[in-house]
């Protein structure tokens, strides 16, 4: 059996690139032990009892820091948080020691069962109350703060009355989260919406953002003909992605900064060689911090 | 529009596929958009199928792609996951395949997925150590029969009507499989002692003897209706402990 109490290297994520830690990298990633900054990885798909899974998550852990992201908490929703799931989550966390722990600004369950998707909420009072004590209750249950991270969407709701950067704002004001910068999401959304991306970011409350997420997109159109961006993550980073990535990184520095690749998974140096593009757009920002197309600094 | 009501409508417009968008919602036009909305409904669908697929790998290549996603897209639709771990969801999909009128024409397909349900389970199941032989040796001879058994967490036993063990064995590779040479019920022990899931055919009279030693009959109960046929237990109790069957004596 695995040593529970095998040597580790720190929990604390560096502000450098990671990966997400696909299984059928992970072979190559313990033979090769590739300069990675961190592996993230879902958390549902570690919730077995025992197994390949958690043998091979203590072997990565031993070498690299891992951040938890969790996928089907259903945050977004009015109905209470499932209590197992929660017990579950905070047992990984204790297991594996998790630099960072994020979840979605979204939904997932409903009285018809577990949706496996992040659904879109409406923005008003009564949401912002609720997913305001889901996350205390979250952050209770784990004993750390937590990050919530900003959604792709495809539609909008007719009784929103807070625009979506106010309500992340508001969100880490009351419960002390931090916040998942997920650019990509910001692009799919900017476009779907028809809103400038750098106005969101330069409303989005950037000292709260502990972690970026780039991911790829892919692209349709909706029924009146316009451009519908699907938030895919199967394929590489967009370069209009990357540059958002260098203005939020010339503005608030490098942080933890995640490659997600989870669908048409390509082999390990692909992925490898895109996490090592993430750090060469951050280190060219960093070098030019402060020039970036909108100014407060943090 | 009250939250609740809210999703209650956006859940039931996903569950109908020729449901209107919400009403609620907005696309670019500043009204629902059918287009925008499917990409919910095509993600749920999708997501749940893959975790389907990802499950049954052989039940997948015996009926070829177009015909699983059809199945696995109608058993998705009526069985929604209770929970978000999704690595425990789909374990009734082999009675739903036994129901499915359309796989009626293969008939060994359930007994299939049964096994790979297994294999899941098992892969996930919890760590133990198993017993070995050497241990079993230190036992009083006299008190053989009054032993019990604790068996590992990572233990399947099943009774399949087919050789679906000889056909699931047989697609393991990339190669062109073979049919089974014969063509009989099988029984199969699945087991994860350690890292690896294991399955074998286990021989006549195999299953009746492990699955009453599983359920808590002493050896000597156990072994008593092979003893009656004149068969010797011995070398199906060997074969459970070095299969890594079996924890613990009691």
């Amino acid at each position: 059996m695995p040593s529970p109490n095998r040597p580790r290297v720190a929990a604390l994520l560096s502000n450098r690139a990671g990966v997400g830690l696909k299984p059928e990298h992970i072979d190559a990633i313990l033979a090769e032990r590739p300069d990675v900054g961190f592996f993230e990885i879902h958390a549902e798909n570690y919730m077995g009892d025992g197994g390949p899974p958690h043998r091979r998550l203590e072997s990565i852990r031993s070498l690299y820091p891992v951040s938890l992201h969790g996928v089907g908490l259903s945050i977004g929703s009015p109905r209470p948080l499932d209590k197992a799931h929660l017990a579950r989550l905070a047992a990984l966390a204790k297991r594996y020691e998790p630099g960072l722990f994020s979840e979605h600004l979204a939904w997932s369950s409903h009285d018809l069962g577990f949706l496996d998707d992040l659904l879109p909420l409406p923005y008003t009072e009564e949401t912002l109350a609720c997913v305001c004590a889901h996350i205390e209750e979250t952050q209770e249950a784990l004993g750390r703060r937590m990050l919530l991270e900003n959604p792709s969407t495809y539609v909008l709701f007719a009784e929103s009355t807070i625009p979506e950067t106010e309500f992340l704002a508001e969100i880490a004001r009351r419960t002390g989260c931090g916040l998942l910068l997920d650019v990509n999401n910001v692009e799919v959304s900017a476009t779907n919406h028809g809103f400038d991306p750098l106005a969101y970011l330069e409303a989005f409350p950037l000292e709260h953002v502990g972690e970026i997420h780039l991911a790829g997109y892919a692209e349709a159109e909706d029924e009146a003909g316009h451009r519908l961006l699907i938030d895919a993550h199967d394929s590489p980073v967009r370069p209009g992605v990357w540059a958002l990535y260098e203005e939020v990184i010339s503005c608030i520095g490098m942080q933890p900064t995640l490659v997600e690749w989870d669908n048409d998974v390509p082999e390990w140096p692909v992925l490898h060689a895109e996490a090592r593009r993430a750090e060469r757009h951050a280190a060219q920002a960093a070098a030019v911090a402060g020039t970036g197309a909108f100014g407060h600094a943090v | 529009m009250p939250f609740d009501a809210t999703l209650e409508a956006f859940v039931e417009a996903l569950a109908d596929p020729w449901a209107p968008p919400p009403a609620e919602t907005r696309g670019r036009e500043g009204r629902p958009d059918a287009r925008r909305f499917a990409v919910y409904r095509n993600n749920v669908a999708v997501g749940l199928i893959a975790s389907v697929e990802m499950r049954y790998p052989v039940t997948r290549r015996l009926v070829g792609d177009d015909f699983f996603r059809g199945l696995a897209r109608a058993y998705v639709a009526g069985n929604k996951p209770r929970s978000p771990v999704l690595i425990h969801w789909g374990a009734d999909f082999p009675a739903f395949i036994g129901a499915f009128e359309p796989a009626r024409e293969i008939p060994y397909l359930a007994d299939v997925a049964r096994l790979e349900n297994a294999w899941v389970e098992v892969y996930h199941a919890a760590e133990a150590t198993p017993l070995g032989l050497a241990e079993l040796a230190t036992v009083d001879p006299e008190r053989l029969g009054e032993l019990r058994f604790v068996f590992h967490p990572a233990v399947r036993l099943l009774r399949l009507a087919h050789p679906a063990a000889s056909i699931w064995a047989a697609h393991q590779g990339a190669s062109e499989p073979r049919s089974p040479d014969h063509w009989r019920p099988e029984d199969a022990l699945i087991a994860r002692p350690h890292a690896d899931v294991d399955v074998r055919i286990l021989p006549p009279r195999g299953y009746q003897f492990a699955a009453a030693l599983l359920s808590g009959a002493s050896l000597a109960e156990a072994a008593a209706p092979l003893a009656a046929e004149g068969v010797d237990p011995g070398p199906h109790l060997v074969g459970l402990i070095e299969a890594g069957a079996v924890t613990n004596i009691r």
